[in-house]
């Protein structure tokens, strides 16, 4: 038998007496050491910063004070979602411009959303020359900066259409376009303007249920077929229940929802919704952009499936279109979603561009017209920076959660 | 059956084969591709004659505008007198200004150094983009910024060169203690750089342009304009934005929840919020935070910005990379007992960067499209010229499609050739295990 001289005492790790040496020697105590390292110069330099920026205020005869906010703002906005004069403060100028900031970037993501997913399956299309003209607005689109394409389709809007005055006389020189309902002009788009009769809550309420009938149905059809195997028809009903409950309702009112049509008045048009030139602007130059990034992610999300997946689905017995809707589109979402959700993001960061051509989003009102008048820069460009963060975490957790609910369900 | 080959004299055998017919003349040629890539069924017919109609509209439009242009004419009235109503764009603003859009107000006497500097560039990065040159051209690679910031800015070449001595000094420190601890090396020799450039560079500098004047004019940064602003925050904020990419990167991936936290927050922040508000931050609110007296030059203040726009952008795609590669990778560089730093230089970083190249390189093209938004804070790069002192000086007045174009093929040239090249780059460095 075999006998140690000094056996150890315990099983595990030795331990050693903790030494100060160890603290940058040993790799489990240097961690706090770095650690402890980094937070203080971040401090230090945090710091420093503030105590520069306090001295400098001071010497400026400056504070930071957000009461300006409450003071009116004494500037007009042409493009406004809620009631907005210019004795309001600048804390409802600001709010105005967030709301615009929201508009353009919802508008945007689902224009976008619809140009990149008709360019992107397009650009797969066996057509030649469909796939080349698909491509070549898609290399265009990415290879020129948003800004640029921002101020082309801002100098369309207010170089190339024409003006209220070439409506006029016996042979204008510009006409209106759809049935005379829609008129393009340099002042802005004028469409019609919906008119709420009496009575119209009823067609909009028949309206909503139809909707909710419609889910309802196609829920109820896919649980028969998947309880008894049973398919019953959901297309032609779906159509019907989309129209028929609302056209009864909107005779039985008495046609209480009408359209108030713009019309020449006076040097302008009268009557009917103006969307600004910069929002239209604006809206197409970002939704154009994006949508050409967008066409880029559904062409690879739609090529990542594999084609072992549309052959077997035709072997099961599969018509072409529910191979798409039922094989290859649910596998290509889940490609496609996560990167859409950096284009929804980048479109609603981008839309702050909206300052080069004069659209009074946030970064108009807050960080332009607000920030010069008062002259409050620190506070401005912080709140500025404040609501974009907002904007974006939100986004990206609405998204998230969506893209969490198609993801993959792993083992 | 070997009777009936060799008896030739069987009248209804043919002796010898009947030469291959040509295939019918809807299977070949241009009318097969039509039909098999163009009309192949009755709604691609429709969509093709669709898109035909698109084209003819649209180079309707178009075509007249460029080849009726006209390219020579001092103004505006003068294109159109020459025009005499008819379709054509007046180019003749582009051959007479495009200086201007190129250069900026840069003085016109010393163009040859933005030129020198713009060759210079190319040949810099000539080793970098591709494997295949001569190593060595690497040294030139390196003495680079320092010759393109003196011919830029001109002044005195000794601000240069003891820039440049600082880096070696600082190097040297890297070298001393690089035995000890990587990482320390490299803080110390990044201290020693800063202390050697902040407290040695000007004092010795000026000593010896007093002695031996090698100066250039000087040019200041306000005067720098056009598509060369571009080019210059483009390439330096990548440059720079690269190594800060890559320890942000390595921060965020890292155990210690101080620095993982310190960098996750960075990130978040600089991705939440739009370049032009940290661009508000360069020219309004940076000042602030400096020590009292300091005057900061607008566009390194709008360099320091937008490199920490792009490191947090290319923190991301680097930490992609990280998490592709497989736990094995990690594991191995451990078994064979390499510490962190060494695992990470020479097992992890170099695949992960490897994986990282494509989204590296369309953030380099973003970034570069996204210098084009200092026009919004008064810089005059190729867009702030258009829209500033060209549209609103009176010989151009209303010349918007030109100009707008010319900035745009200019974008396009550049990113488009980016993009290609980073396509041939994955084929190059695709060695066949991921």
């Amino acid at each position: 038998m075999t006998t140690f001289s000094d056996p150890p005492p315990t099983s595990g790790p030795p331990t050693q007496a903790f030494s100060i040496g160890m603290l940058i020697n040993d790799t489990r105590y240097r961690g706090y050491t770095f650690q402890f390292i980094a937070l203080c110069a971040l401090i230090f330099f945090f710091g420093w910063m503030i105590w520069n920026a306090i001295q400098n205020l001071a010497a400026l005869g400056q504070d930071i004070d957000f009461s300006f906010l409450g003071q009116p703002a004494s500037y007009e906005i042409d493009q406004k979602l809620i009631p907005y004069t210019s004795t309001d403060t600048h804390m409802r100028a600001a709010f105005v411009g967030l709301l615009n900031t929201l508009l353009v970037a919802f508008l945007g993501c689902i224009t976008a959303t619809i140009f990149g997913v008709v360019a992107g399956v397009l650009r797969l299309s066996n057509n030649w020359l469909i796939a080349k003209i698909m491509s070549l607005y898609v290399e265009i689109f990415r290879n020129i900066p948003v800004l640029i394409w921002i101020v082309i389709v801002s100098s369309v809007m207010s170089q190339a259409l024409p003006s209220p005055r070439d409506f006029r006389g016996e042979t204008p020189e510009a006409t209106m376009a759809f049935w005379d309902s829609v008129a393009f002009t340099n002042r802005g788009v004028y469409v019609p303007a919906p008119v709420w009769n009496n009575g119209s809550w009823v067609v909009v309420a028949v309206f909503i249920l139809s909707i909710i009938g419609i889910f309802a149905l196609r829920s109820y059809a896919k649980k028969l077929l998947f309880e008894t195997g049973r398919l019953i028809p959901t297309g032609w009903p779906s159509v019907a229940l989309f129209f028929i409950p609302s056209i009864l309702a909107y005779y039985i009112m008495g046609k209480p929802i009408g359209l108030d049509y713009p019309s020449l008045g006076g040097f302008n048009f009268v009557g009917g919704m103006n969307l600004r030139g910069t929002l239209i602007a604006l809206w197409f130059a970002l939704a154009l952009y994006t949508g050409a990034f967008i066409a880029e992610n559904v062409r690879a999300g739609i090529l990542a499936v594999s084609k072992g997946q549309t052959e077997a689905a035709a072997a099961l017995g599969l018509r072409p279109n529910r191979i798409m809707s039922l094989i290859i589109l649910p596998q290509a979402l889940r490609v496609i979603i996560p990167p859409l959700i950096s284009q929804y993001l980048n479109l609603t960061k981008n839309s702050s561009l909206a300052a080069a051509i004069g659209y009074m989003d946030l970064t108009g009102t807050l960080g332009g017209v607000t920030l010069n008048q008062t002259g409050r820069s620190f506070e401005c460009v912080l709140l500025l920076m404040l609501f974009y963060l907002i904007i974006s975490l939100s986004i990206s957790a609405i998204m998230n959660v969506y893209n969490n609910a198609v993801k993959l369900k792993e083992r | 059956m070997s009777d009936t080959q060799t008896n030739s004299s069987v009248a209804f055998v043919q002796t010898e084969q009947i030469p291959a017919s040509p295939p019918p003349a809807s299977e070949v040629g241009i009318i097969n591709w039509l039909r098999s890539n163009l009309f192949y069924s009755i709604p691609s017919s429709v969509m093709t004659l669709l898109a035909i109609a698109f084209i003819y509209w649209l180079s309707s439009i178009i075509l007249p505008w460029v080849f009726n242009g006209v390219w020579d004419a001092s103004s505006i009235r003068d294109c159109r007198d020459q025009l005499q109503g008819a379709t054509g764009g007046c180019f003749a603003v582009i051959s007479e200004r495009w200086p201007q859009l190129i250069f900026g107000n840069y003085p016109a006497d010393e163009y040859w150094r933005a030129v020198l500097a713009l060759i210079g560039l190319f040949v810099a990065l000539a080793p970098v983009l591709f494997f295949n040159l001569p190593r060595k051209m690497l040294w030139f690679t390196g003495l680079f910024p320092f010759i393109a910031y003196w011919l830029i800015w001109g002044g005195s070449l000794w601000v240069s060169i003891f820039a440049l001595v600082g880096v070696v000094a600082g190097f040297f420190v890297f070298r001393a203690l690089s035995e000890r601890s990587f990482f320390g090396a490299i803080v110390a020799g990044l201290f020693a750089t800063l202390l050697f450039w902040i407290f040695l560079t000007p004092t010795l500098a000026n000593a010896l342009s007093a002695v031996i004047p090698l100066t250039l004019v000087s040019v200041e940064s306000r005067f720098i304009g056009g598509f060369m602003i571009n080019f210059i925050l483009g390439t330096s904020g990548i440059a720079l934005s690269l190594p800060l990419g890559i320890a942000l990167a390595l921060g965020r991936q890292s155990n210690l929840p101080i620095i993982k936290g310190i960098c996750v927050v960075f990130i978040e922040f600089i991705r939440g919020v739009p370049l032009i508000t940290l661009l508000f931050v360069a020219s309004v609110m940076l000042a602030y935070f400096l020590p009292p007296g300091t005057t900061f030059d607008l566009v390194l203040r709008v360099i320091i910005m937008v490199t920490l726009f792009a490191a947090a952008y290319i923190a991301e795609a680097i930490r992609g990379g990280l998490a592709a590669l497989s736990r094995g990778q990690y594991e191995a560089a451990d078994s064979l007992g390499l510490d962190y730093w060494q695992s990470m230089r020479l097992i992890i970083l170099p695949q992960a960067l490897k994986i990282s190249i494509p989204s590296i390189v369309n953030i380099a093209i973003g970034l570069f499209k996204d210098t084009t938004l200092v026009s919004i804070i008064s810089m005059f790069d190729v867009l702030g010229m258009i829209q500033g002192p060209i549209l609103s000086s009176t010989e151009w007045f209303g010349v918007y499609w030109e100009l707008l174009a010319f900035a745009g093929l200019l974008f396009f040239v550049f990113c488009y050739g980016i993009s290609q090249y980073s396509q041939w780059l994955e084929r190059q460095l695709n060695t066949g295990h991921r």
